[in-house]
């Protein structure tokens, strides 16, 4: 039976002989972030720390000044005896898995993880550990991906299909990371690619980081709407409600996400076309990664827990469920943060 | 079968009814003849029943997708439609055939019905192997049937009416009845007119529109007939070719279930096709819609239930007349036809004239409007006596002006996942009032009356407030507050509360009130005294 080298105290995974919170949902001393989603990356801890992909985000989002060190993968660092270092999860740029050594237990946090290359974050990399904490946003059988190729296919298509009829494609989808794959992937040239604000500016920081990415043109009140005719818009996902988007009339509604796979999900969002597209391992990528782990004891938290960790445990795999905080806003539509 | 998924899958993604009807307009012109009438069939639910058992197909599809029983359902509860769940579990097919056409898929599963439980499987399962992933989902609703995708019969009616450059009262005329996909061709049911087939069909019923605005804006009140609304079954009784049918506005051939008024095949004449509303009936008053419902959906009416429940027919317009069609002639005037027929019918109690509300001033129907719970009615319907009887729902001549529901304040206790566009999301609660004791009883169920956003917000709320899960349901920590709406309220031995409400709706969120302020199950008590 593993130690209790890492514990779930409802508010972070906390290293108790190091005195480090991973992912903490509220203020502490010191902070490993996973990745720059702000389900994940908290505001108000005193010290940070990630990986170096992750810096600028981290810091447009929660401070200019914060204190942060950042880190390569696979770099060891030692805090307190206990030895860290950060892995690729490929979820989003910088993403990272945390693995935990002391005591020749090894235990590794995956954060949010696909397995599938998007060609801007650094691969999934398989970690070997005795303990794996894993996430199960689509941890039901009912979520298989296709290869993306396809699905950005589906895309050009469906833009080349607007562009005949006379509309502006608005696509919609998550700003940090969904918004940087979809740019890195489809063929259309970027001088016809507009941007919603809060795409534009993480596309812009990111580029200033020094990150291979295309300029893109600001929607403002200004922009003449001649402009739109046969472009593609890029859109965070709560502009399907505004009246941001009636400038763009007439147009066809994309949204790229993993839930589109369900026609309830899709229909409710009153999107003309679903695109399914996921930052998150599918059901199958799920298992892939859980048994190449090779650990005996795995932790199932934020999305189906319970039902991954039973399928977990029928299947020979020791496997407990978990309650965290993460999963409650930008990375899981299904449930809306206002109340 | 291609082209009929790719319609299937178009109507889905579509927001707008006008690209509905395009969309099935063009289906309707480029279909092979065969597979048209299967696809009326399907949009109009008439879909032939394959004996096909949900429980046995939930397995079937499992054990071929390799889980277990229980992930299944997990699956299907998050998915919140059968067929589409069966559909994402199953691996993808690599290579799928694109052979049958949709009349050959009904051929296929046609022959289900006399197979063995192992046959059926084979067969079932042969048919998922070689079809696509979106052409699963298609079969299995062909298979089982639900075509929940927003397409009415009176879009399609439309449809078909654009497509064959036909009017669509026409086209609505030609689809009731009692044709089957089985028995007639598309070319018979939309462009042959046959005499005899046509004699029990009913004409499409013209539906009344809630009142908007204040009653003076309709003008001057000579223009207006009033009757009480009658709350029961719509329903039209047709004597033709010496033979009644009666049919309700489901569409259904309900001779059989009203034996009460199967006098009137002596008694009316020929060519004659009565509109009005089936009521239980006693003593000279309708009775609660609750007692009509005792008697629905029974297969056999024994004595007993004849007596406690007797209908009558309380009829209100007069859509033919001697064999002839007199929907376009004014209100008044078929009223006029109308009474001098009832007044020529003899010796049934079951026919009942609505009477006609006396009133000079919009102020006295208001007055009159409050009575209408004493009278057994669900308020007042206003028609225009210009206008002419019209075919589906129409603003403008007729309108109904329902009294408010009954409504208490309740406690939200169990939720769980709704279905169809409602999939993942906590959208069927259960509520609560406190009794004597100071316990919550659930009392209703209801699933409508919030805004989308509203929605999102309980369902968040509900996620993050869960205090015990039994398989779908869960056990909601009592916090939120709604207004519940009912149209009735009747004593229940099956529920829990000893009360059963009908028609229960959300009609706001209480976000003002505290669980300590919402009703007890005696103000409920007293709202069923003070009722029946």
């Amino acid at each position: 039976m593993p130690s209790s080298l890492l514990q779930f105290t409802g508010k972070s995974i906390f290293c108790a002989q190091a005195n480090v919170h991973i992912d903490p949902s509220i203020p502490v001393n010191r902070a490993i972030i996973t990745h720059a989603h702000s389900d994940h990356a908290r505001f108000g801890s005193e010290k940070y720390l990630a990986h170096k992909d992750s810096e600028s985000i981290l810091r447009l989002r929660l401070g200019e000044d914060i204190s942060l060190q950042t880190v390569e993968y696979g770099e060891l660092f030692n805090i307190n005896g206990v030895n860290f270092s950060l892995h690729p999860a490929g979820h989003i740029i910088g993403s990272a898995q945390v693995r935990v050594e002391y005591k020749d237990e090894v235990w590794v946090a995956s954060g949010d993880y696909k397995l599938e290359n998007d060609h801007f974050s650094v691969p999934f990399e398989p970690v070997k550990c005795n303990v794996f904490i894993t996430e199960s946003t689509f941890g039901l059988p009912i979520y298989k991906w296709q290869p993306q190729q396809k699905i950005f296919d589906e895309i050009d298509a469906w833009h080349a299909k607007n562009i005949t009829e006379g509309k502006v494609s608005i696509l919609m989808g998550y700003s940090l990371g969904k918004m940087q794959r979809i740019l890195k992937n489809i063929t259309i040239g970027s001088d016809k690619i507009f941007a919603h604000g809060a795409i534009y500016i993480l596309n812009e920081r990111l580029r200033s980081a020094g990150f291979n990415l295309p300029a893109l043109t600001l929607v403002t009140k200004e922009t003449d709407k001649k402009l739109f005719r046969g472009a593609l818009v890029l859109a965070p996902p709560s502009v399907d409600s505004s009246s941001w988007i009636k400038k763009f009339a007439p147009y066809s509604l994309g949204y790229c996400s993993g839930w589109m796979s369900v026609r309830g999900a899709k229909n409710r969002r009153a999107v003309d076309q679903g695109f399914i597209l996921s930052d998150h391992a599918d059901w199958n990528d799920l298992n892939t990664a859980v048994k190449n782990t090779g650990a005996e004891k795995v932790f199932v938290t934020h999305g189906f827990t319970s039902v991954f960790s039973r399928w977990l445990n029928e299947n020979n795999i020791d496997a407990a469920e978990v309650q965290t905080m993460y999963g409650v806003d930008e990375d899981n539509d299904s449930t809306p943060i206002h109340l | 079968m291609k082209l009929f998924a790719a319609l299937f899958l178009n109507l889905d993604r579509s927001n707008k009814t006008n690209d509905k009807i395009e969309l099935l307009k063009n289906y309707f012109i480029t279909a092979d003849e065969g597979d048209k009438i299967w696809a009326l069939a399907l949009f109009c639910g008439r879909r032939p029943s394959f004996k096909v058992n949900s429980k046995q197909i939930q397995q079937w599809a499992a054990s071929e997708a390799n889980i277990p029983d229980w992930l299944f359902r997990e699956s299907y509860n998050s998915v919140g439609d059968l067929g589409e769940t069966i559909s994402l579990i199953l691996a993808e097919c690599k290579s799928p055939v694109q052979g049958k056409s949709l009349s050959e898929w009904f051929d296929y599963l046609n022959m289900l019905p006399s197979m063995s439980d192992e046959e059926k499987r084979n067969h079932i399962i042969l048919a998922w192997q070689k079809l696509s992933q979106h052409e699963i989902f298609v079969f299995n609703k062909l298979m089982m049937g639900s075509f929940r995708i927003g397409v009415s019969q009176t879009l399609v009616v439309r449809a078909v009416a654009e497509a064959t450059n036909t009017e669509s009262n026409i086209i609505a005329h030609r689809l009731m009845g009692k044709w089957l996909p089985t028995n007639t061709t598309y070319d018979k049911l939309i462009f042959k007119e046959d005499k005899n087939d046509t004699a029990s069909r009913p004409y499409p019923f013209y539906l009344s529109h809630p009142i908007e605005g204040p009653l003076a804006d309709l003008g001057n009140t000579q223009d207006w007939f009033a009757e009480w609304k009658w709350d029961g079954i719509r329903a039209q009784i047709i004597f033709r070719n010496n033979e009644l049918f009666i049919w309700t506005r489901g569409e259904d051939l309900a001779t059989d279930k009203f034996p009460e008024l199967h006098i009137l095949k002596t008694l009316l004449p020929e060519g004659t096709v009565l509109d009005g509303e089936i009521v239980c009936y006693q003593d000279n008053k309708p009775l609660p819609f609750n007692i009509l419902q005792t008697r629905i959906g029974r297969k056999n009416l024994n004595k007993k239930i004849l007596q406690d429940a007797p209908i009558a027919f309380i009829v209100y317009d007069l859509l033919e007349e001697n064999g002839i069609d007199i929907r376009n002639i004014a209100q008044q005037e078929r009223r006029n036809r109308l009474e001098q027929l009832y007044n020529k019918i003899i010796g049934t109690e079951a026919l009942i004239i609505s009477p006609l509300i006396e009133f000079k001033k919009w102020e006295e129907l208001e007055e009159l409007h409050k009575l209408s719970r004493q009278n057994a009615a669900e308020g007042f319907m206003i028609k225009k006596k210009s206008s002419t009887y019209q075919v589906g729902r129409k603003k403008g001549d007729w309108w109904k002006w329902k009294v408010s529901p009954l409504s208490v304040d309740a406690v939200l206790v169990y939720a769980q996942k709704g279905h169809g566009r409602r999939a993942e999301l906590f959208t069927d609660y259960t509520f609560a009032v406190w009794d004597d004791e100071k316990k919550l009883v659930p009392f209703a169920k209801a699933y409508s009356g919030l805004t989308d956003k509203e929605i999102a917000q309980v369902d968040n709320f509900i996620k993050k407030n869960t205090l015990e899960k039994f398989g779908p349901v869960r056990t909601v920590a009592p916090q939120l507050v709604f207004e519940i709406g009912f149209e009735g309220i009747n004593t229940s031995s099956r529920h829990k509360s000893g009360i059963a409400v009908r028609f229960p709706r959300i009609l706001r969120w209480r976000k003002d009130k505290t669980i300590n302020e919402a009703d007890t199950l005696q103000n409920l008590k007293t709202i069923l005294d003070a009722f029946i």
